[in-house]
């Protein structure tokens, strides 16, 4: 569990797009004037007949991807989540995902953790929407070494994607050599064949969940912890055998508790296995301006109100 | 033109008309003022310009046509049974449950529709994107896409032509079919888009404005279009057009932009076209 080595996943998307430009010509990359924060700047430098700047314009943006895309193109098209998203959602839906264009659409900046720019720029419903949509799929990595292969995979799949991503430099958790992700698949960190608890978790908040889990353990709880990158198609199969071994299923996400990863897995288990849950994440409010660890405190997001939390429920 | 090919075209889109009413009777439902204004630069377009390949949807050198507006469907649905993409007896199933044609065109539903259109305002930048393709590519397909003139109301249609225009995508070439209605009304009442072809210069297009029913004006805004080639400027056709065009009751009317014609209606239009096809005829055909 590396303390020491921080990764914005931002940048490694940009050096991984550079990387995925050279074996593959057929990557075109849009931006919308934020190329130097979502870092894709750096394949604009590298292939500048593959990257196209298309201005503060997000919906022609989406538009721009989905004839490229039914050209025969793949195509990366990225702002900050709330612009990516949000935005620009109808042009996403019927010019993107109707058609099942090979679009990826990845967003950096989601969430509180945009930090001092406030609520505008702060998107907490992007995975509720974007989930929402057929054909879509969702996948939010938690650190550097997880966000490489899933922007990998995602050109393997002939579809639109949308991965989200963060500002801030988080935690490495994974092994480069080691990890693997599955589209679907949850990977399981801490497993238990009977758990007082199961922490859920997505992003930048993995880290805190796993934190939170050490916590846990050291007043004697037995917990598991899993990562759902894979937000959608989410992983049933996994869902039900943890809700099967655990008291408690808690879902932790920086993002609204409404759609996200606790919509998803409260759709998943009241059908399949109902459980008690608890849905840790933004609480239906709106984020304000602070840095990133005070946002994280103010709205109970760290390993230490993990912990609280999830204390007094099982205790 | 000479007068043959004129005659030709004249007959042609009179049997699209025909069609079109056809199969809006028989749905019920749809859009027949926008199509009869749209139909003859689709016409022209499909029956003397584009080069494409009814047995081979995806050839990639293929002209590509994107309709922006696609409420107009019955109007490309029209054309593209004419020319072979599929059988005219579809044409009976237009917005009916399982049919591949669309209430407006799905490009997964349906071969021909090279984009799913209806949500106004994305057709444009959808072309764009494949005149992008076509230009990192070094492709010599042509990409042409029609917008109606309310559509332009829309704040992405100006985003993607300054786009078209940034990128310079000469190959590139709009229709405005500028009937003058809208849903609500007149579009200068509703929200005036006027100077159309003005703002389309502003924003770096070269600009047309014609008689978007006369052959004639719409060749020759083509053959300026293609003259372009390398000027690194998009066209933009303005083209002035008429509502429910050439059946009397339906022009110039606002009523007719999303109703379909009942039986009675469809005979009078029918016999106003100088059709000898009768519905009764079309809906035993095979």
């Amino acid at each position: 569990m590396g303390k020491s080595e921080m990764v914005a996943t931002r940048d490694v998307y940009g050096k991984t797009l550079v990387e995925m430009g050279r074996e593959n010509k057929n990557i075109v990359v849009l931006d919308a004037d934020l190329s130097g924060s979502t870092k894709t700047a750096a394949f604009g430098k590298a292939y500048p007949d593959r990257f196209f700047n298309m201005g503060i314009a997000e919906a022609n943006m989406m538009g721009f991807a989905a004839g490229l895309a039914l050209s025969g193109k793949t195509v990366f098209a990225s702002s900050f989540a709330m612009f990516a998203t949000l935005r620009p959602f109808e042009q996403i839906r019927n010019s993107i995902a109707a058609q099942n264009c090979n679009v990826k659409i990845v967003a950096t900046h989601s969430g509180i953790s945009v930090g001092e720019d406030g609520m505008s720029h702060q998107s907490i419903e992007d995975i509720a929407i974007m989930r929402a949509l057929p054909n879509m799929n969702v996948f939010v990595p938690a650190d550097g070494p997880s966000t490489a292969f899933i922007i990998r995979e995602a050109t393997r799949i002939n579809g639109p994607v949308y991965i989200r991503l963060s500002r801030p430099a988080t935690p490495v958790i994974y092994n480069p050599d080691t990890y693997e992700f599955q589209r679907g698949k949850a990977n399981i960190i801490k497993d238990s064949p009977r758990a007082d608890v199961a922490l859920l978790a997505i992003g930048t908040l993995l880290h805190e969940a796993i934190h939170a889990a050490e916590l846990l353990e050291a007043d004697g709880y037995s917990v598991i912890v899993a990562d759902f990158a894979s937000i959608k198609p989410i992983d049933k199969e996994a869902l039900v055998k943890i809700a099967k071994a655990s008291r408690l299923i808690v879902t932790i996400e920086e993002h609204s508790i409404i759609g996200g990863l606790g919509g998803a897995v409260a759709e998943v288990l009241s059908e399949e296995y109902p459980s008690h849950m608890m849905r840790i994440g933004i609480m239906d409010v709106f984020g304000e301006s602070g840095t990133p660890a005070a946002l994280f405190k103010h709205f109970g997001l760290t390993a230490d109100d993990i912990y609280r939390k999830v204390q007094k429920a099982i205790r | 033109m000479d007068d043959k090919k004129l005659q030709n075209l004249q007959d042609e889109a009179k049997n699209l008309r025909r069609d079109i009413l056809l199969m809006l009777s028989e749905s019920g439902s749809g859009h027949p003022g926008g199509s009869l204004s749209a139909i003859d630069v689709i016409a022209y377009l499909f029956l003397a310009e584009m080069r494409y390949d009814p047995a081979n949807p995806g050839w990639e050198d293929r002209d590509r046509f994107i309709l922006s507006k696609g409420h107009a469907a019955p109007a490309l649905y029209a054309v593209l049974a004419y020319r072979g993409y599929f059988s005219r007896k579809l044409l009976k199933t237009l917005r009916k449950l399982g049919s591949p044609l669309q209430g407006h065109p799905d490009s997964r539903k349906l071969p021909g529709v090279e984009s799913s259109t209806g949500s106004l305002g994305q057709g444009i930048s959808v072309a764009g994107g494949i005149a992008l393709a076509g230009k990192i590519d070094k492709k010599d397909y042509r990409v042409f896409s029609l917008v109606g003139d309310g559509e332009i109301e829309e704040g992405q249609v100006w985003e993607a032509a300054m786009a078209c225009a940034h990128f310079k995508l000469d190959k590139l070439c709009l229709f405005v079919d500028n009937n003058g209605l809208q849903i609500d009304g007149l579009v200068s009442d509703v929200m005036s888009v006027y100077p159309i072809a003005e703002k389309f210069k502003a924003f770096g297009w070269n600009t047309l404005e014609i008689d978007g029913h006369d052959f004639n004006q719409i060749e020759s805004a083509v053959e300026t279009f293609k003259a372009s080639a390398g000027s690194g400027k998009p066209t933009a056709v303005v083209c002035k057009s008429v509502k429910g065009k050439c059946i009397s009751f339906m022009e110039n009317k606002a009523s007719w932009h999303g109703i379909a014609p009942n039986k009675e209606e469809t005979e009078k239009a029918l016999e106003e076209l100088g059709c000898v096809e009768t519905l009764e005829d079309w809906l035993r055909e095979d």
